[in-house]
């Protein structure tokens, strides 16, 4: 029986009670200082600055501000660590990680319920996505501590020395992982500044690497903004940069890097292309479009934010898309039924909505689905733009929200040439019945992370990273052993 | 032998295909003796070997500061011509199976080996003892054909499958950046040459190079060897002129996906590297000297031009 398009009536018959995650269980102090050698130490100009709930607007604690002499600070502690760390054994190295990965298993209803509220991400997420790949990501990389000869035949790897890392505030204490993990199997010491408006969880990591015995100025964890960012950067005793964050940011870095011998990845912006082909299962693809840009409000470096959808079944796809998205929940993160939480910041919501009356302007419709949401904090309803060209700037840049534009295409080739019509190359997803479609697609588009009839998905096993202005490096699995180590 | 590398240069072109210019303009020939006919060196875009669009040239003088030829001093515009030609080979070269790019980096040693000579008579014009020469040229030689041998091999030491927690088949691949600059050893004008060239193609990436300033003539010559070698149009290509004047451009060109430079001026890799991140530009800096032996080749050169790609795929009904 083919249904009637769009036509469903979810209104008032699909009400969820409220299912708030307690939070009496979470212990958050009233302020937080720096973590440099081991200790927690007040910022050397004393300044500090608030870090509020998206969702809520409320004041969670404030954060020391670092100035470049607290940077200073936490660079040295670390270089005076590498003669302990990188001299250390590997397989006591790796102990120590895999401490940390146990303790953050022991403690991972606190943490997710801290980083929904510090960052506005759904609880479902934080508590089945993000909280166990941090833990798995330091399982992961435990083991390499002593294995790290075979992952490069011919070389001998060695530690490169102090590791800077600044990280984003859409993935807080699993980029956390991400950095760190890897830094210290490979026998690096760390300096790492978490985003300005998720600090907490870095910080409660903090307190686990102390915790699990980790010797002094092995991992330093200075709060900030940009400025902070650009002390470790400069820094002139950092051996390595890894960022993640927008390209914008990421071309100025490599161009601060410009003449020094300091290594970087960069872990940059994207504008993936979904492609749903006609003979593809159309109700999964419909998820995978759903999971692809409105999981974690479409902060997401890697989020499907274009879809490419063959004209013969664009229009049953749009349709189902707009039942589905009828049904998402925006609201209290915290809220076990929350599909979409709350928008990072207000300065990161404005951009949204500045992209919203562009693509407007620009002659798009646009469609959202009639979600209520809450007065307080920062909220984006789902949203689709239809009647978009290639050259539309919300089909040309990255949103960074629940904001997805819609092309058609007829042909293969004309999909292909559309997905890679981008200066991004980070990922992209195929949906269709056929594996010799899939295998040609994936090999012809041009990014780093393919999904195939699945998309977002993650795991410390497999690199992550892009082409072109999507960064450069990868992290994750044992490519992302490269980035910490010399190769001599 | 002569010791003088004028005539050297002379007999040894009178031996091969091409004899250098610099034999016809300054040996002179005795009455009722044979002219030698003298190569005009262009550039090589898109397979074909046009003069630079500037018109310009500049002399390449040998010790004695004497006129060898002049060599074509290459502008932007060839730059950018040159940059489309490899974008325009890019997808027939990286689709090319791995059986069939080893085949073809073979028979480019195959074809140099049969010019052995002429290269070893332009080395030596350019200043490198005799015996230099032929080493040279014979390590040339070997390190294609080390590449050769690669080309259906790198991928299987460095891809991988992962092991994911979930229910997916988790595969990673190398797969070539796309269109690679490559500002080329001054000082090493066909091994150093073609050590960066060898692994950028191997990866099934494509190239636009340019030659050593003083010492560019191996390079045309080599771009005639690719030219006899079937290897595609645009998958090399090939400029001479001035490194001082090119090198922004080849760090900044927005069509560019990698940039090797080849060299330690410490100035010139900042600028090098500073201009290559207008579009997040891979920089992959050679600081060695010597090209010779295991310094000078590696899978680990190919890999540098080497983006990885991870596939997800579900398992299941």
């Amino acid at each position: 029986m083919v249904r009637e398009l769009g036509k469903l009536d979810f209104k008032g018959t699909w009400q969820y009670a409220a299912a708030p995650e307690s939070t009496d269980h979470v212990q958050l102090g009233d302020r937080y200082d720096l973590f440099i050698d081991g200790d927690f130490v007040a910022p050397a100009a004393g300044k500090y600055f608030d870090t509020i709930s998206p969702s809520t607007e409320k004041v969670l604690a404030s954060v020391a501000l670092s100035s470049n002499v607290d940077v200073d600070r936490a660079v040295k502690a670390a270089r005076g660590a590498c003669r302990v760390w990188g001299r250390m054994k590997p397989a006591e190295r790796g102990k120590y990680i895999y401490r940390i990965a146990r303790i953050i298993q022991e403690r991972a209803r606190e943490f997710a319920v801290i980083e929904s509220m510090d960052g506005g991400k759904p609880i479902r997420e934080s508590r089945d996505v993000d909280l166990p790949l941090v833990a798995a990501h330091f399982f992961y990389y435990a083991g390499w501590a002593d294995k790290l000869e075979y992952a490069f035949p011919g070389k001998r790897p060695a530690p490169l020395g102090v590791a800077g890392q600044i990280i984003p505030w859409n993935f807080p204490l699993l980029m956390a992982a991400w950095k760190i993990a890897p830094a210290l199997a490979c026998g690096n010491t760390v300096v790492l500044k978490p985003a300005e408006t998720t600090p907490l969880t870095a910080l409660k990591l903090a307190e686990v690497i102390r915790d699990a015995d980790v010797p002094p100025g092995v991992v330093n964890i200075v709060t900030g903004a940009g400025e902070t960012g650009a002390a470790i950067v400069e820094h002139s005793d950092v051996d390595k940069i890894a960022f993640t964050g927008s390209t914008d940011v990421g071309r100025q870095i490599q161009k601060a890097l410009a003449g020094t011998a300091k290594k970087y990845t960069l872990e940059l912006g994207g504008k993936a292309a979904n492609i749903i082909f006609e003979d593809a299962a159309i109700d999964q693809a419909v998820e995978g479009i759903v999971d692809g840009i409105f999981f974690n409000q479409g902060h997401v470096c890697c989020a499907g934010s274009r879809l490419l959808v063959q004209e013969s079944v664009a229009d049953e796809v749009l349709g189902k898309l707009k039942d589905r998205m009828e049904t998402l929940i925006v609201g209290d993160p915290l809220d076990k039924n929350t599909d979409i939480g709350a928008i990072n910041s207000p300065r990161q919501l404005e951009k949204i909505e500045s992209y919203l009356a562009l693509g407007r302007t620009e002659g798009a419709e646009m469609y959202q689905s009639s979600v209520a949401v809450p007065d307080t904090g920062y909220w984006c309803r789902p949203t689709l733009f239809t009647g978009v060209s290639q050259s539309n700037r919300v089909v040309q840049e990255e949103i960074f929200g629940p904001v997805l534009a819609v092309q058609t295409f007829r042909t293969m080739a004309e999909g292909i040439d559309k997905a890679n019509n981008t200066p991004y190359g980070l990922s992209g997803g195929v949906w269709t019945d056929k594996g010799a479609k899939i295998f040609h697609m994936t090999q012809k588009i041009r990014a780093g992370v393919i999904w195939a009839n699945t998309f977002n998905k993650f795991d410390p096993t497999s690199p992550f990273g892009g082409y072109k202005e999507s960064g450069v490096g990868r992290e994750g699995g044992l490519h992302g052993l490269d980035a910490y180590l010399s190769l001599g | 032998m002569d010791k003088d590398p004028r005539v050297s240069a002379r007999h040894a072109g009178n031996d091969t295909a091409g004899a250098t210019q610099k034999a016809t303009r300054q040996a002179k020939p005795e009455a009722g003796a044979r002219l030698t006919v003298a190569k005009t060196y262009k550039i090589y875009i898109g397979g074909k070997f046009p003069r630079t669009e500037s018109g310009r040239y500049y002399p390449l003088r040998d010790k004695s500061g004497e006129v060898i030829a002049n060599i074509c001093s290459g502008s932007r515009k060839d730059f950018r011509e040159a940059v489309v030609a490899a974008r325009g080979g890019f997808a027939n070269w990286s689709s090319t199976n791995a059986y069939l790019r080893g085949q073809i980096l073979y028979r480019i040693a195959e074809m140099l080996e049969g010019r052995g000579q002429q290269f070893v008579a332009e080395l030596v014009i350019q200043g490198v003892s005799k015996q230099r020469a032929a080493t040279e040229v014979t390590a040339t030689v070997d390190r294609l054909v080390y590449y050769a041998g690669w080309a259906d091999k790198y991928q299987q030491v460095f891809s991988a499958v992962n092991p994911v927690a979930s229910s997916h088949f988790n595969f990673s691949v190398l797969e070539p950046m796309g269109v690679i600059s490559i500002l080329a050893p001054e000082d090493s004008g066909l091994l150093g040459l073609v050590s960066n060239i060898a692994p950028a193609i191997t990866g099934a990436n494509t190239c636009v190079v340019l030659a050593s300033t003083s010492m560019p003539l191996c390079a045309i010559s080599f771009a005639e060897v690719l030219e006899s070698s079937d290897v595609p149009p645009g998958v090399v290509n090939i400029l001479t002129g001035s490194q001082d004047e090119l090198a922004g451009q080849f760090a900044s060109h927005m069509d560019v996906n990698a940039v090797i430079h080849a060299g330690s001026d410490g100035e010139r890799i900042k600028e090098v590297q500073l201009l290559a991140a207008n579009n997040i530009k891979r920089t992959i800096v050679r600081t060695q000297t010597s090209w010779v032996g295991e310094t000078g080749q590696g899978p680990y050169f190919i890999k540098d031009t080497q983006e990885t790609k991870t596939t997800w795929h579900p398992v299941g009904a």
